[in-house]
């Protein structure tokens, strides 16, 4: 690491600290993996895509829990989505929340589902934050080459 | 030996699957083992791109997708006669549910998401 500079080096401690606090899993080294100089932008695509569908589930899924007669199969259907959508980019907190809401959805458990979207909506705001970080830090390094 | 990005193989896949995201990850994947491949949103689009001549030599077919899904999808290719590899790619672990997918037609299935290592080892046994 001696060749490393800073901002290198806090990049590299701050992705540890993200597997370590169990935000992200292997899938996420996966991405890494499939980034090159031929697709430098390869992850910040997936994620961003990612983003984008968490987005619009999670306010598909609040609007579905507030009806008067609640439909838990396309309840069901939302979470499974959003549940694939956070494994295939290795967001590990979101995919088991997502887990134990699609129990709630099978048991038809209102209040479990409602505490179980809360949940969920927490855990996504975190590693939104956390992965914008790191992309902002990124950023810093590629620009300060430049 | 699986190929890689530097040796580009005369390989070709069909990635089948509605979900944007896994269809760039697993795109990229085939990509940077050096198979070329395309791209469907659902079953019936599978079928229809087989019914306009073309083939293909690894499906990767997820298996909830809307318009038709994976299980009719592959009964559907397998009574046109395609012989391709097919594998089933989804999150379902449940054995009945793998097996039902197994049963129509399927070579392989794999849980998602797919990695590098899972894709070699199906690309070494088509090669």
């Amino acid at each position: 690491m001696d060749g490393m500079v800073p901002l290198q080096k806090q990049i590299l401690d701050y992705t540890a600290s993200l597997f370590q606090e169990g935000y992200l899993d292997d899938q996420f080294n996966q991405l890494q993996e499939l980034q090159d100089e031929s697709n430098p932008d390869f992850v910040v695509e997936v994620v961003t895509l990612f983003f984008e569908d968490a987005d619009r589930l999670l306010n598909e899924l609040s609007k579905a829990l507030v009806q008067e007669s609640i439909d838990f199969r396309r309840l069901d259907a939302h979470v499974h989505q959003l549940k694939g959508s956070s494994s295939s980019i290795g967001a590990q907190r979101v995919q088991r929340v997502c887990i134990s809401f699609r129990n709630c959805c099978q048991e038809q458990n209102i209040e479990g589902c409602l505490k179980s979207l809360q949940q969920v909506k927490h855990e996504y705001s975190l590693v939104k934050t956390k992965l914008e970080t790191l992309f902002q830090m990124e950023e810093q390094l590629v620009a300060g080459r430049g | 030996m699986a190929p890689n990005e530097n040796s580009a193989t005369e390989l070709t896949a069909l990635v089948v699957d509605d979900d944007r995201q896994l269809r760039m990850i697993h795109q990229r994947m085939l990509n940077k083992v050096g198979v070329k491949n395309q791209a469907v949103e659902n079953g019936k689009e599978a079928v229809q791109i087989h019914c306009s001549g073309q083939g293909f030599d690894l499906i990767l077919m997820d298996k909830e997708m809307p318009l038709m899904n994976g299980i009719e999808a592959t009964k559907e290719l397998r009574s046109m006669g395609i012989c391709s590899t097919i594998v089933g790619v989804s999150s379902h672990t449940k054995e009945k549910q793998i097996q039902e997918f197994m049963e129509a037609g399927l070579d392989d299935y794999l849980v998602k998401p797919l990695n590098l290592a899972k894709l070699r080892s199906i690309l070494d046994k088509i090669m």
